[in-house]
């Protein structure tokens, strides 16, 4: 967003101040002596792994090469992760799916959907994904149903991260700039209209960066199906290891292919913003921290206010958002309204002039506050 | 209402909740602790603190929670004899609040982060133009704020180490929600249904208090500027 501004100007760092000749040498020291602790301590794991109390050396290579040859990957890792990428991205649409329809049944005018679709919502978010998982490994299995587990593993992530996928969307709405929902309604569309057609699309295209983050959550959470006998790539590298007596090994390796695929999803949904800014009017958000329980805050805002600053740490952050909003559930009630008459809503200027004086209302904000920071609404 | 009153009067249910609140307890204080010094190493002028504190974050955060439990159990313990305790429950305990610890530290360190990140550029000048040294500056202006700060994202990380303390069980705690949960449906696959609601609406009755006493202390203690 406008953070790119102002990055050039700042300096890189605020705790301490550009160190001289003298402090340079000195964090040069202190820095080969962190280093040299921290290869002690490799050192000292690479010790225990080697020569463990009464065990085995971990690292004699007739342990790592079953982890680590052809068979294994053919045999037991890809067909793991085979299994692993199917439940999450059945999951991932599945959610999608299920929180789109709660998350605009919580927006909708009609208050008794408003209340089911929140129930609902609060009830999944509130529960762990195990338990869901347990129970519905348990009751598929009574009822004969082919592949429980699988089954199982996908309706519980679909439950949990549909339930964060609707406040996703609830949130995306709430962000939205009040003028777009005042745009429409005074184009003659119902409210359902400006939501169906206006707002909850612009919303959707926000979450995606979101919905993406999310898609790492789903992965990661995918391995509790080992838990159920679900036969995932944490699963599979149980059995090989049982089979050589070699678990720790498997599992370092089962680890490492989880990492690399997580953290390249990762570095997906840091570039999306960028893209998905262009189409809508609200924040294209990165991280998916909807409310996890019900009544508790989000801290959507405020992780969003702090990645303005991602180039300029410790530089503190423009409130962009208004100070109900902050530290309170993703989107209030009324929330838009309050900032309008408050005169926060940067969207409209004439907002933020108090009509009895003629001046800005927040005319005590430091300089190259706020008004600079989003230069394009002055 | 019989099954229900036939299963509290059969199975200690409250003993599990109360063994999820420990494991929950212990691993918050010590993810607070580690996130902490995680946190001043990733804002400290030593760069190989700064590459060290980042890559236990970006470790932490693309890996399976599920995955270092059983690690806990079958690598450290079976293979590393890694040991706290003779007791096998007692030292599978401490080995999962190990876990937790260690995976809830990087989410903890994000959270502080975030805090920090709203801390005015006016206070470290401050503290700077005062003398300050880095240490004195971070302990005494700084981090003080910043906890107040992200009391709603470090309630948020309470919230879901709550949730993920279940995941005990992989690392073979037997006495805990989910692995008395599947035991007792095992027991009494006729009264399946209830067994779910109980523990179920036992989270909810944990979770919701914790919530809101995030939201009103996030409210109370926020730095007002």
């Amino acid at each position: 967003m406008t953070s790119k501004h102002n990055a050039a100007s700042a300096s890189s760092s605020v705790l301490f101040d550009q160190p001289g000749p003298k402090g340079r040498r000195r964090i040069m020291v202190l820095n080969w002596v962190a280093a040299a602790v921290f290869a002690v301590v490799v050192v000292l794991v690479l010790l225990r792994l080697h020569n463990p109390p009464d065990g085995e050396n971990q690292l004699d290579w007739a342990l790592w090469k079953p982890a680590l040859e052809a068979e294994a990957w053919t045999d037991f890792y890809l067909p793991g992760l085979w299994m692993t990428v199917k439940a999450s991205v059945l999951a991932v649409i599945g959610s999608v799916a299920f929180g789109l329809v709660f998350g605009i049944g919580r927006l909708l005018p009609n208050v008794a959907l408003r209340v089911i679709s929140g129930a609902v919502v609060e009830f999944c978010r509130a529960v762990p994904v195990l338990l869901l998982m347990i129970f519905f490994w348990r009751w598929f299995a009574f009822a004969g149903i082919q592949e429980a587990s699988y089954w199982a593993v996908v309706l519980a992530l679909v439950l949990y991260n549909g339930s964060v996928v609707a406040e996703l969307v609830r949130s995306g709405v709430g962000n939205l700039p009040c003028g777009q929902r005042e745009a429409s309604l005074a184009l003659g569309l119902t409210q359902t209209q400006s939501l169906m057609q206006v707002e909850v699309p612009q919303a959707i295209v926000a979450m995606l960066p979101a919905a993406v983050t999310q898609l790492v959550v789903v992965l990661k959470d995918t391995a509790l199906g080992s838990i159920i006998m679900y036969t995932d790539l944490l699963q599979e590298s149980r059995r090989l290891g049982s089979m050589y007596f070699n678990i720790l090994q498997t599992l370092v390796v089962a680890g490492v292919v989880y990492f690399i695929v997580c953290w390249l999803l990762s570095r997906l949904a840091e570039w999306l913003p960028s893209r998905m800014q262009r189409m809508t009017a609200a924040p294209a958000e990165l991280e998916p921290l909807a409310p996890i329980a019900a009544g508790d805050p989000s801290n959507v805002n405020q992780i969003a206010v702090a990645k303005e600053v991602e180039e300029r740490p410790l530089r503190g952050t423009p409130r962009q958002y208004h100070v109900h909003h902050r530290g309170t559930n993703a989107s209030i009630r009324n929330w838009r309204q309050s900032r309008y008459e408050q005169g926060y809503d940067e969207t409209h200027p004439e907002s933020q002039i108090d009509p009895r004086t003629g001046k800005r209302y927040r005319d005590e904000l430091p300089e190259g506050g706020e008004s600079a920071a989003r230069p394009e609404s002055e | 209402m019989d099954s229900f009153l036939m299963l509290f009067s059969e199975y200690d249910v409250l003993h599990a909740f109360l063994v999820n609140i420990e494991l929950t307890l212990w691993s918050a204080l010590f993810s607070m602790l580690l996130g902490t010094v995680l946190v001043m190493m990733r804002i400290s002028p030593i760069s190989s603190l700064r590459a060290v504190a980042g890559g236990y974050v970006e470790f932490f955060k693309n890996m399976p929670l599920t995955i270092i439990m059983v690690f806990m159990v079958l690598g450290a313990f079976a293979q590393l004899k890694l040991s706290f305790s003779d007791v096998f429950a007692t030292n599978f305990f401490w080995l999962a609040v190990c876990g937790l610890s260690l995976y809830t530290a990087a989410f903890v360190c994000e959270s502080l982060r975030s805090g920090i990140n709203t801390v005015p550029l006016g206070q470290a000048e401050a503290a700077r133009a005062l003398g300050l040294n880095f240490m004195q500056s971070a302990t005494q202006i700084i981090l003080p704020q910043a906890f107040r700060g992200s009391v709603a994202p470090l309630g948020n990380t309470l919230i879901a180490l709550l949730k993920n303390s279940t995941v005990a069980a992989a690392a073979s705690v037997s006495t805990e929600t989910s692995s008395l949960m599947s035991e007792m449906i095992e027991y009494h696959p006729d009264v399946i249904v209830s067994i779910f609601l109980i523990f179920a609406f036992g989270y909810v009755i944990l979770i919701i208090p914790i919530g809101m006493l995030t939201t009103y202390l996030s409210n109370k203690l926020a730095v007002r500027r």
